[in-house]
């Protein structure tokens, strides 16, 4: 058997070619570059430039293990965005915190390189290792503050749950090769249905094994123990890119594995989700409700929220996708606003991580307390910020496809965490001042304030912006 | 022949000693060392589905997963290795320092 | 008969060794059962025909990951391991959860519709070695995983530099 080495075509994948060799450059130039800001400037850059060309690139490559279509696009803007959000809010912060290293910025990159690759995955192999080399980078950002015990034992944490849960995901994916004889995901579809194996009991084990594994890199009940420890003790930059990125990514390709490749096995899965998405919601929630750190409460409304995205993937079709990737784009915004806050607290000396340091900063920030009040709203989901089109349009989706009860039941849920979040803005506006709270503010934190504030707000009045765009980028399924 | 249902038992019964070493030890490097045992439960049914399927996908996976396993152990270690310069502790009940 | 008997022997071994190196209380008995292990599983590999990944799972595994393993466990020093507790206190649920699993794996596993048939017959790979079949198919369909494969070593490098060094130039 000959077989000649052919170039592949590269234009479908020049965003992840030019974050590739970006990434790489920055890592060079961190060598020879005293002032890290340039790095984060640099990194900046290159996250624009990538954002700019993931439009212009379509199509497959590499034999269809590569594919950029408008589902890939869609999600990697997500990335691209919580990307560079996270690096604006970062500058000051690692500053602050004595980690002001320019590895950090080269592994957030590779983190999303990894990220993109897992969104235009055409295969499980693929898959498996753009997951894996986002997982790495992140394990190695979760424990970025080296001196801190706290940050030790969140990269601990994550990393052995981490690598627990890809222990699964290869089984789920080597029993799904076992019984199709591929790893091409429409391969994987198009063999299920042609040969009748979607009640398949090792099909079904191999979904479970898949849900398992992404229920825990979506921080889903019941395999979302790690996440409030970790979402703790990382550096609160990290935490802020943790709760977004690898979490949409995550969606991304439970949409892949379970839209496409496992369609037709669609009456099974749905029965492993609704259980998993409800205990989410309530796990989320309730806890939600007893905690006194901030960023521990941001980690339960973190598994909240990915409770609420189920119901769209439970929905399915082109509406329930759409669904899910407007929701995270606009979690993006709003959970990245609400860590800025988190990070302006957080000063020389001062861990600014409690709930009650929050008092009565309307009287000494009124403007940093607005905004914070708006990101609160949103995360609740109050019109008119876009965290209510979120959710409407994902509750919707839910409702048109059949699920009533269930949108009644995260209706309930989400009406409780409006207790929870708006005791943050009660803390806010109805306490008195305890001592002076020094904010540590930086031009690039309120800039990524700006940016996400006037998001929020934006898509809150305009929805059918990033709708019609997810509309769009979903019409595949 | 030996049937592959054999090889995919082996694979589960390795798997499942990985899992259980995971979730019961307190030690951090064994907890570890688990999942290395459930990356070649993995492995094993990989290569033997490969074998039975005719196919080298399989085989290709699980070089990769080798790889990867490589990858995560210099990480994992250091990860290890930098908890153990603040608290000189290697066990999971330990690390207790969040709570809530 | 013999194909089933060498299975049996390699089956029966790797299931013991497995257990041996989750219920040592020295880490570095544990290693070193692993390291046996690991020859079982490479003779295990060659006799499904990919001798290729049996040194490979040698070479890296025993070679690279469980050497680490060792210098892990040698430089932490971990003498009071030895006259502690082994296991959590919920051990139990543990071992259940992972009875479960294994239940019901050899349940649903117990027949497997094989999907479809490739053309890397034993045949085809013996005529040019699996090391070239393999190498041939890497370099080519399977080039893209191959190039992502090698970003994830590059960040391995970086995270583990990062981590385990002790002062980094600020």
């Amino acid at each position: 058997m000959e077989t000649a080495l052919k170039f592949p075509v590269l234009t479908p994948a020049m965003p992840e070619i030019i974050m590739l060799i970006g990434a790489l450059a920055i890592l060079m130039l961190d060598l020879i570059v005293r002032k890290k800001d340039f790095i984060a400037l640099a990194s900046l850059i290159l996250a624009g430039l990538v954002a700019y060309n993931v439009f212009g690139a379509a199509g497959e490559t590499f034999g269809g293990m590569f594919v950029a279509d408008g589902y890939a696009m869609f999600f990697k803007l997500i990335f691209l965005v919580s990307l560079m959000l996270t690096i604006l809010i970062s500058i000051k912060y690692i500053e602050v915190e004595r980690v002001n290293y320019g590895e950090y910025y080269s592994l957030a990159l590779f983190s999303t390189l990894g990220m993109m690759i897992m969104a235009s995955a055409g295969d499980l192999i693929v898959l498996y290792l753009g997951l894996e080399l986002m997982a790495l980078s992140t394990y190695v950002l979760a424990g970025f503050l080296k001196h801190s015990l706290r940050s030790n034992e969140a990269a601990v944490k994550y990393f052995l749950l981490g690598a627990f849960a890809s222990a699964f995901l290869l089984f789920g994916i080597s029993l799904t090769y076992g019984i199709t004889g591929t790893t091409d995901i429409r391969a994987v579809a198009a063999y299920i249905s042609e040969n009748g194996l979607s009640e398949n009991p090792v099909l079904l084990l191999s979904v479970i094994l898949f849900s398992v594994a992404f229920s825990f890199k979506i921080a889903a009940a019941p395999f979302h123990m790690w996440a409030p420890d970790v979402y703790e003790g990382a550096p609160t930059s990290v935490t802020a890119f943790m709760s977004v990125g690898p979490k949409a990514a995550g969606f991304a390709v439970i949409g892949k594995v379970f839209l496409i490749a496992f369609a037709s096995a669609k009456l099974s899965w749905v029965q492993v989700l609704i259980p998993v998405a409800i205990l989410t919601m309530a796990t989320g929630n309730i806890l939600a409700l007893m905690q006194t750190n901030i960023k521990r409460m941001l980690a339960y409304s973190s598994i909240a929220h990915a409770g609420y995205a189920l119901l769209g993937i439970i929905a399915g079709g082109a509406e329930g996708m759409a669904g899910v990737m407007s929701y995270l784009m606009i979690y993006a915004f709003m959970n990245i606003g609400a860590f800025a806050i988190v990070i302006l607290l957080r000063s020389e000396g001062f861990q600014g991580e409690n709930i009650s340091d929050l008092e009565g900063l309307s009287k000494t920030h009124p403007l940093y307390a607005a905004l914070m009040l708006i990101s609160m709203f949103s995360l609740t989901g109050i019109p008119p910020t876009a965290g209510f089109i979120g959710k409407f349009y994902i509750f919707v989706s839910a409702v048109n496809a059949g699920y009533t009860w269930l949108v009644v039941v995260a209706v309930i849920f989400s009406a409780i965490s409006a207790y929870f979040y708006l005791r943050v803005v009660m803390y806010m506006y109805m306490r008195e001042p305890k001592e002076e709270v020094r904010l540590t503010t930086s031009p690039a934190v309120n800039l990524a304030l700006a940016i996400s504030t006037a998001a929020v707000l934006l898509i809150g009045v305009l929805p059918s912006s990033v709708i019609d765009l997810a509309m769009y980028a979903a019409a595949g399924f | 022949m030996v049937p592959l249902e054999w090889y995919i038992w082996l694979a589960t019964a390795v798997f499942a000693i990985g899992v259980a070493g995971f979730l019961t030890r307190r030690n951090i490097i064994i907890m570890f060392m688990s999942i290395e045992l459930m990356l070649n439960a993995v492995n094993i049914s990989l290569i033997s589905f490969s074998y039975y399927l005719q196919d080298l996908r399989g085989h290709i996976l699980s070089f990769f997963v080798i790889t990867v396993a490589a990858a995560e152990a210099a990480i994992g270690l250091a990860i290890i290795i930098s908890l153990f310069r603040n608290k000189a502790t290697v066990h999971a009940d330990e690390m207790n320092e969040m709570k809530g | 008969m013999l194909p089933q008997v060498l299975f049996l022997y390699f089956a029966f071994a790797i299931v013991a060794l497995s257990l041996a190196v989750i219920t040592r209380k020295n880490p570095v008995h544990s290693v070193i059962f692993m390291l046996v292990l690991f020859f079982h599983i490479a003779a295990l590999y060659l006799t499904l025909n990919a001798e290729f990944l049996a040194a490979i799972q040698i070479i890296v595994y025993a070679g690279a990951i469980l050497v680490l393993f060792l210098f892990v466990v040698l430089m932490l020093n971990l003498k009071e391991e030895v006259t502690e507790h082994r296991y959590i206190s919920l051990w139990a649920v543990g071992v259940l959860l992972s009875i479960a699993i294994s239940a019901i794996f050899l349940m649903t596993l117990s027949s497997i519709p094989l999907g479809a048939k490739g053309v890397f017959s034993p045949d085809v790979i013996a005529s040019e070695t699996h090391t070239v079949a393999l190498g041939k198919l890497l370099y080519t369909e399977f080039l893209y995983p191959f190039e992502i494969a090698s970003v994830i070593l590059l960040v391995a490098i970086v995270g583990a530099v990062v981590l385990a060094k002790k002062r980094l130039k600020s």
